[in-house]
């Protein structure tokens, strides 16, 4: 029987555009998101925070606090436990400052208390002296030899001699001779770039219910991308054994890699252990903004050498990325994703990791390639304006292709993003008139995709139902997905398989839900708990007709004699072995644990039109089309979903998005009021085209595609207002007053 | 923190009046509670007035209307008189926060909250509108333009409770309307504002023109010199440039995470003069 | 501090509970009447995931003390469906996949319904404007607005 085997295939349910199994309840609001569940006997917990960027810490007295009414627990740094390895204890000390506040709203200490105006009364009641130090908040700034120092020592080993204490790491990747390349171009650009920092922006705010008792064992039911990193930090940082803490995920109301870290759950636990009761903490909107995992921000410079007919010969970048006041790694993903795109016999990036006095980073869909690919995509189509080039043709020429040698190191078999550009040439939005003050911006994308550790239950209930059990929170609609995969699979329909996101007890480890890994690797884990299943279905089919299990094979949902040697023996459907099961050896069920590998890499391209009111510098976006390579899509609607998703986001990191910053180092914009994302509005409709061409490492052909579709925004739009406008933008975003002030010096 | 319903406006202004702690008054509650929640303030009394007769009716009066304080953004919305008589003054106050907020919001909270680029007001000073107070000591009218004084400061003494607002009769040929920029297209704090009132003679040609700036100063600013600028023209292009030069030269704006002093200073000309444009049309004028 | 004791109306059911002066009729919904649908996203009204139905104007709950809501007539997200019947806009919202996280989902809805009793037959722009103040940040809008278009065409020819 053919099992094990890819070959394409007619689908019956991948494809389909079926419900969404949370749905209801989420349409009628009983959906339970991270603050939506409470506990008999709960206590409100609520942090203090540093006001001020860079201070140390002298003393903490919480004496007050701890004797006011309704308050039950109050806990600092030297509550939690000292993990060994720098991950952890890089944790430990943002969810609970050490000896030093590294940023404006670092957390310095918590309190529990019977009510919330019980809590604030002991917030404030907690007395801190601080020593103000010197603050660097500007990436630039803090490279600089006489920086204030952030940390000392965080260094490792890649990092030049001679570099502020600040750089703690420093990438290079690349191949062939720059030299040479640029000697063969007719014209080099040489680009500066800046982007601020950005917020996810998820809509809930982080929130955790957390309960530990003296004897070590622990209940936290949190909003996270990864219950079972939520556990594994936790134990390292609060001491207890991972099999004592048990961490369900709560529905979670937006993440894009924002929730894959913790940032309450350790402080909630310690507090739930120190005062013996459930402690519930909810961050408000202005602690997500100053505490939580913004992006980095970045200061870049890209040289690119091109032909007169559109050749690209040589390429570099240089990119300084500042992650906040904790080392972080995240300029090696923007080096190695800078010029994926693109066939180069001569490229190179460099890539500097900095310290500031800000909150450490975290993922925001396509961590690191965001910046890099709008400085470099900007030269790029600067260049084709400068030489008279179609941009859309000269990415044609260059694009990678499979069998391009990638200019991060591997090489790429099949590859959608030649496909992506003639469809983007091909559409009707490419060829559509401007008027004036309008401009057309493209960009290509790219993200890597991961696929990571994966356990997958999947178990056939008496009535000819099945289960999945899987352990990645649904940030996009995997459940539906995931449904489909197994329903396509075992040959039944899609309302037949129900599939649950279970607690960290109840599976072996799952990876964190990013990466856009889940419908790859939690869709080829449960295709492999499918077939797992199905064998064994055979097999009992092959008991009850008393023939080889080898004689077995299993068509369109039912187990069927595999030859006239076989047998004539009537089909047995998975409703039909399920009902006698308990007869033939008992409960059926497949499963798969995999570390997966085999991701596919997605392309995409924007294309997007503006228009521009010269007197004002305000930007009207007046069409958007996103081209992207999903390898299959098993369910069109998430798959636009992800692609509209993102791209407006990255519409907001173009024109209104940023940290803004004051000389004092605090955090300006820390609401929705000023924290300015995209409304209704602002926005036309997100036209989407799916390509796909199928990624070799899955059973179906999936690529995960819920992170490639912010990369291309900033640059599309940043090529098509300056188009606009008239005049080339380096910085993001290109809030009007800064589009009014490059046009009035123009 | 108490919360009182107070069954008159003058025991509402006692209360206040007589309070040694902290007191806020409730109409909308859009900027108390917003306060409230950032703990930028923790009031010790909190003066509901909603229920209080008369202040929640729009009524003609004199010609012109009286606008009552615990009248939201929605209800002026849905006034077609209203709307029709003072467009510019309706449209600025439908332009705070979103749909939601207009179900509560009031354009008295909104001129008495004080900020700079409070969307409401250059309308009104525009309108020449006049607000209705109520204090411990009896009752006075004030111009609306008199009551700012500064970032969230207002001319009222302790007690006093702005009761309503009244817009003034209409001539023909009058209208009135009101920009603001934002870098979205909604939900933001207006940038720079201007609202522009004109009066026009039958054939056309500006008798009466009041310019109200917002965002570009401490308060809101009439700018005498930008109407000036406009009287007895057609709105052509000499006349509006001039109108421009006197709002630009009107302007004393800050740098800050919203907008800088350069751009607030040059789009409140900008907006100026597309108001200016509008409300032309608006009252019939054509240029 | 002394608490606070409301009567009011919630989805047509009286109801009654005690809270502190300060708490929003957000908070009392939510940790008083055990109503976890309206969302608290900020806090401060600018992202509309509390909103809700008051004497029959749309609403930022969070904008509301619960003081205020005493003889009033609240309506929320689940008061929505009637029984296992789902409003159009909830039922096409699934079906459009008009949702992907959904936790702005119930203010949007709530929203969407005001929108089409107060107007049955709104343009794109009209739809767009009026959910200004409900953020979404998963779907970029777009499959948001074709769901309400297509709930309020059914909800006409009905």
């Amino acid at each position: 029987m053919a099992l094990d085997g890819n070959e394409k295939r007619e689908f019956k349910v991948i494809g389909q555009r079926v419900k969404r199994p949370d749905g209801i309840d989420k349409v009628t609001g009983k959906a339970l998101f991270g603050a939506d569940l409470t506990a008999p006997g709960m206590l409100t917990g609520r942090i203090l925070r540093s006001p001020h960027a860079h201070a140390r810490i002298v003393s903490i007295d919480t004496s007050a606090a701890l004797a006011m009414p309704g308050v039950k627990a109050v806990v600092t740094s030297a509550d939690l436990a000292e993990p060994e390895d720098d991950f952890f204890r890089d944790i430990k000390d943002n969810v609970l400052a050490r000896d030093k506040a590294l940023y404006d709203g670092h957390a310095v200490a918590a309190v529990a208390a019977t009510s919330r105006s019980a809590a604030r009364a002991a917030i404030r009641a907690i007395k801190v002296e601080y020593e103000l130090l010197p603050h660097v908040t500007d990436v630039d700034e803090a490279m600089k030899a006489d920086a204030p120092v952030v940390q000392a020592n965080r260094a490792d080993e890649s990092v030049p001699a001679g570099s502020s204490p600040n750089v703690t790491s420093y990438f290079e990747f690349g191949h062939g001779d720059l030299e040479a390349g640029f000697a063969k171009a007719d014209t080099i650009l040489e680009r500066s770039f800046k982007t601020a920092a950005t917020h996810q922006g998820y809509i809930e705010p982080h929130a955790c219910l957390a309960s530990l008792g003296h004897d070590g064992r622990g209940e936290l039911w949190c909003c996270t991308q990864g219950q079972y990193n939520v556990r594994t930090i936790c134990s390292e940082i609060c001491g207890i054994e991972a099999t004592q803490l048990r961490v369900t995920a709560s529905e979670i109301g937006g993440g894009f890699g924002g929730k894959t870290t913790c940032f309450i759950e350790p402080v909630a636990l310690a507090l739930a252990r120190k005062s013996g009761k459930p402690v519930k903490i909810v961050m408000s909107r202005e602690e997500v903004f100053r505490a939580s995992g913004p992006t980095v921000s970045s200061s870049s410079d890209v040289k690119i050498g091109m032909t007169k007919d559109g050749r690209i010969t040589a390429a570099q970048a240089k990119l300084r990325y500042q992650g906040g006041a904790f080392p972080c790694g995240t300029v090696e993903f923007g080096a190695q994703a800078a010029f994926a795109a693109y066939d180069l016999d001569a490229v190179q990036t460099l890539g500097w990791n900095v310290l500031t006095n800000r909150p450490k980073e975290a993922a925001y869909r396509a961590p690191g390639a965001p910046m890099a690919i709008y400085a470099v995509e900007s030269v790029v189509d600067e260049l084709c304006q400068e030489l008279g080039l179609d941009p859309l043709d000269v990415r044609l020429k260059n694009a990678a292709r499979k069998g391009t040698l990638a200019s991060y190191g591997p090489t790429f078999n099949d590859i959608g993003l030649v496909a992506t550009l003639e469809a983007a040439k091909a559409h009707p939005h490419y060829g559509a008139p401007l008027g004036e003050n309008q401009g057309r911006g493209l960009s290509c994308g790219f993200w890597f995709n991961f696929g990571g550790n994966t356990c997958v239950s999947l178990n056939i209930n008496h009535d000819g139902t099945v289960g999945v059990v899987e352990g990645n929170p649904d940030i996009g609609g995997s459940r539906a997905s995931i449904s489909m995969m197994a329903a396509e699979e075992l040959g039944i329909g899609y309302d037949k398989v129900r599939t649950v996101i279970t607690d960290t007890n109840s599976l072996g480890f799952n990876d964190v839900t990013d990466g856009s890994r889940v419908t790859f690797a939690v869709g080829l884990a449960t295709i492999e708990a499918a077939r797992a299943a199905i064998r064994e279905m055979c097999k009992r089919a092959a008991q009850i007709w008393g023939i080889d299990a080898e004689a077995v094979v299993w068509e369109d949902g039912a187990a069927k004699p595999s030859g006239p040697n076989a047998g004539d023996h009537p089909p047995m459907t998975l409703a039909e072995i399920a009902a006698v099961m308990d007869n033939t050896g008992g409960p059926i069920a497949g499963h798969h644990e995999v570390n997966a590998d085999g991701a596919g890499v997605s392309f995409g391209v924007h294309l997007v039109d503006t228009e521009v009111d010269t007197e004002t510098g305000a930007t009207k976006i007046l069409r958007y089309t996103v081209f992207q390579d999903a390898g299959k899509a098993i369910h069109p609607d998430y798959v636009e979903g992800q692609m509209q998703g993102g791209a407006v986001q990255g519409i907001g990191w173009a024109l209104n998005e940023e940290y803004i910053y004051g000389e004092d180092g605090r955090l300006q914009n820390a609401g929705f009021l000023d924290y300015r994302v995209p409304v209704a509005s602002d926005l036309p409709e997100i036209e989407t085209v799916i390509l796909e061409i199928p990624n070799p490492g899955h059973p179906y052909g999936v690529r995960g595609v819920g992170e490639t579709s912010i990369v291309p925004p900033l640059a599309a739009l940043s090529n098509a207002v300056s188009r606009a406008a008239n005049v080339r933008m380096h910085e993001l975003p290109m809030s009007p007053p800064r589009l009014l002030k490059a046009m009035s010096e123009r | 923190m108490k919360y009182v319903k107070p069954d008159s406006l003058y025991a509402a202004s006692v209360l206040l009046a007589e309070e040694t702690g902290t007191s806020r008054i409730l109409a909308g509650g859009t900027d108390v509670l917003v306060q409230l929640r950032s703990e930028m303030v923790e009031p010790d009394l909190i003066v509901d007035l909603k229920h209080l007769d008369g202040l929640r009716d729009i009524t003609a009066e004199a010609g012109g209307f009286r606008i009552g304080a615990a009248v939201s953004g929605a209800e002026m919305g849905e006034h077609t008189d209203l709307c029709a008589a003072w467009p510019g003054v309706v449209e600025g106050v439908e332009l705070i926060g979103s749909t939601q907020v207009q179900g509560r919001c009031t354009m008295v909270g909104n001129l008495c909250n004080g900020s700079p680029a409070a969307d409401s007001v250059p309308g009104m000073v525009a309108a020449n509108a006049v607000a209705r107070i109520q204090g411990p000591d009896g009752k006075r009218d004030c111009p609306v333009l008199d009551i700012p004084v500064g970032p969230g400061k207002t001319s009222l003494a302790k007690g006093e409770i702005i009761t309503s607002i009244f817009l003034p009769a209409r001539p023909a040929n009058a209208s009135d309307a009101y920009l603001r920029f934002i870098p979205r297209t909604e939900m933001d704090i207006a940038v720079s504002s201007a609202g522009v009132n004109l009066e026009l003679d039958g054939a056309g040609t500006v008798t009466g023109a009041r310019v109200a700036l917002g965002a570009v100063a401490p308060t809101v600013r009439l700018v005498e010199d930008a109407g000036a600028a406009l009287i007895g023209s057609r709105l052509d292009d000499a006349a509006i440039a001039s109108m421009v030069a006197a709002v630009e030269a009107a302007c004393s704006p800050i740098d800050d995470k919203r907008g800088t002093v350069e751009f607030r200073t040059k789009t409140a000309g900008v907006l100026a003069k597309r108001a200016a444009l509008i409300a032309y049309e608006r009252a019939g004028g054509t240029s | 501090m002394k608490n606070t004791h409301v009567t009011t109306t919630v989805n047509g059911d009286a109801v009654e509970f005690i809270c502190e002066p300060e708490e929003t009729l957000l908070d009392a919904l939510r940790n008083r009447l055990g109503l976890t649908g309206a969302k608290e996203g900020c806090g401060t009204g600018d992202c509309g995931a509390c909103s809700v139905n008051l004497n029959g104007r749309l609403v930022c709950s969070c904008l509301v003390l619960a003081a205020e809501a005493e003889g009033a007539q609240v309506e929320t997200i689940e008061g929505m469906a009637d029984g296992e019947a789902l409003h159009p806009l909830q039922r096409i919202f699934i079906e459009k996949a008009a949702l992907q996280c959904g936790i702005c989902t119930p203010g949007i809805l709530v929203a969407a319904k005001a929108l089409l009793e107060k107007n049955p037959d709104p343009s794109e722009t009209e739809i767009r404007y009026w959910l200004a103040g409900n953020l979404c940040r998963c779907t970029g809008y777009d499959k948001i607005i074709k769901a309400v278009q297509a709930a309020a065409a059914e909800m006409r020819s009905a």
